[in-house]
């Protein structure tokens, strides 16, 4: 498999330069790295620009609701686990009507992989805050700044216990593309928020803001430790982390349902004899 | 005697429900026909609750609003039901513990609590008192003791031994006090089981290959969960509490496009907050089953009571619009019957599909034959794990004459399969090209209404012939109508029953109802919905409608009462 087995037909329809390209790109070189092929995995995603993604792969694709992707990739994966499931979400889509379904998949702890197109901003409907915008600025709506604290989506997930936590960038396309791929790898949920300017309604947390800050983490940083987990989690301002913030194995819903052993339950649908149930209700 | 009603009172918790099926069980083996109506507060102990029970030597499917028999486990449960004693009646109390007057008319006093006491604990009332009806009916204490026997098992030896043992303490009370005439009504030949409607949609969700079943808990729908969940383990099925309904119906679409049989079970509000995932089924045009089993609304409502409220909201529940189907069984095989439907038909024409039931329904035992059981369950309709091997150029949304684009599963077909809740191209990429629009509008809705229409499920038709008045129902009237058709009276009655509101069956109900003057709704609700539905959809206009909206079931004598003249 090459990326070029990814590639889709569809004509791709983000603004030139928008943050997204750089994602899709890391996305198909790791899925040729995993050495998948197209109809093994399923891209799920909600509403948004980041959204989209899926129909720009070559790859099973769910575009269903928006805030919506992760139950249905749950489900999915449930049903279907031969699949490697990928969720593509934004940060509306994810951290703001999603979030009940954040907060629980974290805990439900399916065996998927989810990449958040983080572009700090509301891209689709044109530019109003996101739960992940930084304070003090100013949008359409928020017009004299957004008073808020933004939503921290890296410690939230420590705090939950996800067992894989990272963050990326669009700009470096190369190491999301390792992230993705230890995504993938990982046994569980898997977290990695994507730093990703959007050129049209970001004008703060540009390339070049994102590219002045961001440095990865090297090999004295300890992804096992949870105290110094939060506290990379939470560096944000002149220098932004990049790397797993965060790593625990632990069981996920599969083996903790017993169905990783079973036969697939969409294999497994055929009408069932129930006479031996009948009995009870003699 | 052709048949009689008894009534268990209590508080919650005081076990009112155990005996009320218990006695239900020994009716039943005994070859009585039964059905059972649960009456509970939204509260888990105290408050006032009742279970009733109809045994007849025919088949019987409504309550009656008069008990022979009331057997009350609390103090306030006399004065509660003694209004709905039956002439010549009797009123099982403890006198000294409830503080009433023994030498009553109709009272049978019975020292259950001392009874009770003799077994170490007051629980045991239940079963002494069961006990004493077993007698007063007729029933025999080894029917009794065989069902105590099987439903006290799990408890383990001596609690199903004090309980059997409390009971025959009752009975021996009864039989040599009780100076009354006893119950007797030639049995005839019941069903061999005993089930309520949340049983019977579980049961046809098991039957059905429905492997994955998620909800999040809401009265009256939960008995639908617990029932799957009892044989999850034994059948393969996973069974998910999500953590609320958007999220399960979520969760039971993406399963569903995965290839697995998936459903979710709920009440009004939780169906409420399905609506976008209904609609996204719609448009993505994966395959749905979802039971609203409603309660009195708006909002919280009577969370542990019945009303057929929800009719209208179905019938336009998910923005846009797609086609769907709505069953709307009238009694536990019914239920069964359609459930099965559903999961074949939502598969067929890759639509939502709902089951719309009630509490009454949900609660309400009946006996069922052997036969209500053996509806032919058709093979799965997506491409097959076989046949997938041979599939190229897929498109998930090709264009048909029947609007139906054969369903194949991701990972087992060697290609990509794109769905999108986005308006989308026959490959399923997002699109907003006008002729394709039109033409996905068009199978989505046109072309999949016209199949289905030419598959309604008929509806029942109650002694038309000569009628002088058409009663015309859906879901969990059934058995009233078809007893208000079956009784004697000045007017004579003919009913009709609708188990599937949509799509509608608009030319069938025409026919059955032309040349009748007199047609009258009867339905659980406020604003007479299916008067409404009939006069849109065939143009019929219903003299008036007979409606019940305090959040209980009629009983007969509730309708016959409001049969105009
Ligand atoms: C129920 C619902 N509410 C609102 C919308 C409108 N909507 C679409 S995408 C979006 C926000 C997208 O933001 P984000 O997830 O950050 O993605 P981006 O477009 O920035 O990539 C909103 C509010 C919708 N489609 N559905
Ligand atoms: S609006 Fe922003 S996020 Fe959306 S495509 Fe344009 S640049 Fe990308």
């Amino acid at each position: 498999m090459n990326a070029n087995d990814f590639k889709s037909n569809d004509p791709i329809a983000w603004c030139p330069g928008c943050g997204d390209f750089g994602i899709v790109n890391a996305l198909k070189k790791s899925l040729v790295k995993l050495d998948k092929k197209p109809h093994e995995i399923l891209l799920v995603s909600g509403i948004g620009q980041a959204a989209k993604l899926p129909h720009y792969i070559n790859a099973n694709c769910f575009n269903g609701l928006h805030g919506r992707a992760l139950p249905a990739a749950a489900g999915a994966k449930i049903a279907n686990r031969d699949l490697t499931v990928i969720v593509t979400t934004g940060d509306g889509d994810c951290y703001g009507e999603g979030g009940n379904h954040f907060l629980h998949n974290i805990r439900r702890n399916c065996d998927i992989t989810v990449v958040v197109c983080d572009n700090q901003i509301y891209g689709l409907t044109k530019g109003q805050a996101s739960p992940t915008t930084d304070t003090g600025y100013a949008t359409k709506v928020q017009v004299n700044g957004v008073i808020l604290e933004p939503f921290h989506p890296l410690a939230a997930a420590i705090a939950l216990g996800c067992g894989f936590v990272a963050r990326g960038f669009s700009g470096d396309p190369e190491h999301l593309s390792e992230l993705i791929a230890e995504g993938v790898r990982h046994k569980g949920f898997a977290l990695i928020d994507v730093l990703q300017p959007c050129v049209t309604f970001n004008k703060k947390n540009t390339h070049d803001w994102y590219s002045k800050r961001v440095y990865k983490l090297d090999k004295t940083y300890d992804p096992l430790d949870r105290t110094a987990a939060y506290a990379k989690a939470e560096e944000w301002g002149e220098r932004i982390p990049l790397g797993i913030i965060y790593q625990k194995d632990r069981p996920c819903y599969e083996q903790l349902s017993g169905i990783d052993t079973a036969l697939p339950l969409c294999r497994n649908c055929s009408p069932v004899d129930i006479s031996g149930l009948l009995s009870d209700f003699e | 005697m052709v048949e009689f009603s008894v009534k268990i009172c209590g508080e919650a918790g005081q076990g009112t429900q155990t005996i009320g099926n218990a006695l239900c069980l020994a009716f039943k083996n005994s070859g009585y026909h039964v059905f059972a109506i649960q009456d509970f507060m939204s509260r888990i102990r105290g408050g006032n609750n009742f279970f009733q029970l109809r045994a007849s030597h025919q088949p019987v499917s409504c309550p009656r609003r008069l008990s022979r028999l009331i057997i009350t486990l609390d103090k306030a449960s006399p004065r509660i039901h003694a209004a709905s004693l039956e002439p010549g009646g009797v009123i099982i109390a403890d006198c000294k513990k409830f503080l009433l007057d023994a030498n009553q008319p109709g009272i049978f006093d019975v020292p259950l609590y001392t009874i009770a006491a003799g077994f170490g604990d007051e629980m045991y009332i239940n079963s002494a008192a069961a006990g004493i009806a077993a007698y007063i009916c007729a029933l025999g204490l080894p029917a009794l003791g065989a069902v105590f026997n099987k439903i006290f098992s799990a408890k383990g030896g001596e609690i199903t031994a004090k309980n059997c043992q409390a009971a025959e303490a009752g009975y021996k009370y009864a039989a040599a006090n009780f100076k009354g005439q006893r119950f007797d009504c030639a049995p005839s030949a019941a069903g061999k089981y005993l089930l309520n409607g949340n049983d019977a949609i579980a049961l046809a969700a098991i039957r059905a290959g429905c492997k994955f079943y998620t909800a999040y808990p809401m009265s009256p729908s939960t008995g639908i969960m617990t029932t799957i969940a009892e044989y999850a383990s034994r059948c393969g099925i996973l069974v998910e509490q999500a953590e609320d309904e958007i999220a399960a119906v979520n969760m039971a679409i993406g399963a569903s496009f995965a290839g697995a049989r998936a459903m979710a079970a709920t009440s009004g509000g939780g169906f409420m907050l399905m609506m976008e995932g209904v609609s996204l089924a719609g448009m993505t045009e994966t395959p749905l089953v979802v039971a609203d089993i409603q309660r009195p609304a708006p909002a919280t409502g009577f969370p542990t009571r019945t009303e057929q409220a929800d009719l209208d909201f179905l019938l336009s529940a998910g923005h846009g619009e797609f086609a769907r189907l709505i069953f709307t069984p009238g009694t536990p095989q019914e239920a069964f019957a359609l459930t099965l439907k559903a999961f074949d038909l939502a598969e067929k024409y890759q639509i939502p599909a709902f089951i719309l039931s009630d509490q009454y329904l949900a609660d309400s035992y009946c006996d069922a034959a052997e036969l209500d059981f053996q509806s032919p369950v058709e093979k799965r309709r997506i491409i097959s794990f076989e046949e997938s091997a041979t599939v190229n150029n897929y498109k998930r949304y090709c264009l048909t004459d029947s609007g139906i684009s054969p369903q194949a599963v991701p990972g087992w077909i060697k290609e990509a399969i794109y769905a999108d809740s986005d308006e989308h191209t026959p490959e399923g990429h997002i699109t907003e090209d006008a002729a394709i629009r039109v033409q996905m509008v068009e199978k989505r809705l046109y072309k999949k209404m016209a199949g289905l229409t030419r598959e309604i499920v008929a509806p029942t038709a109650f002694s038309l012939d000569g009628a002088d008045i058409v009663l015309v129902g859906f879901g969990s009237t059934y058995g009233l109508l078809r007893e208000l058709s079956l009784a004697s009276g000045k007017r004579k009655i003919g009913a009709v029953h609708l188990s599937q509101a949509w799509p509608f069956p608009s030319e069938i109900m025409a026919g059955l109802l032309k040349g009748h003057k007199r047609i009258f709704t009867l339905e659980n609700n406020a604003g007479a919905q299916l008067a409404k539905l009939l006069r849109r959809e065939t143009g019929i206009t219903a003299e008036g409608s007979i409606l019940k909206f305090d959040g209980r079931p009629f009983s007969m004598e509730d309708a016959q009462e409001k049969i105009p003249e």
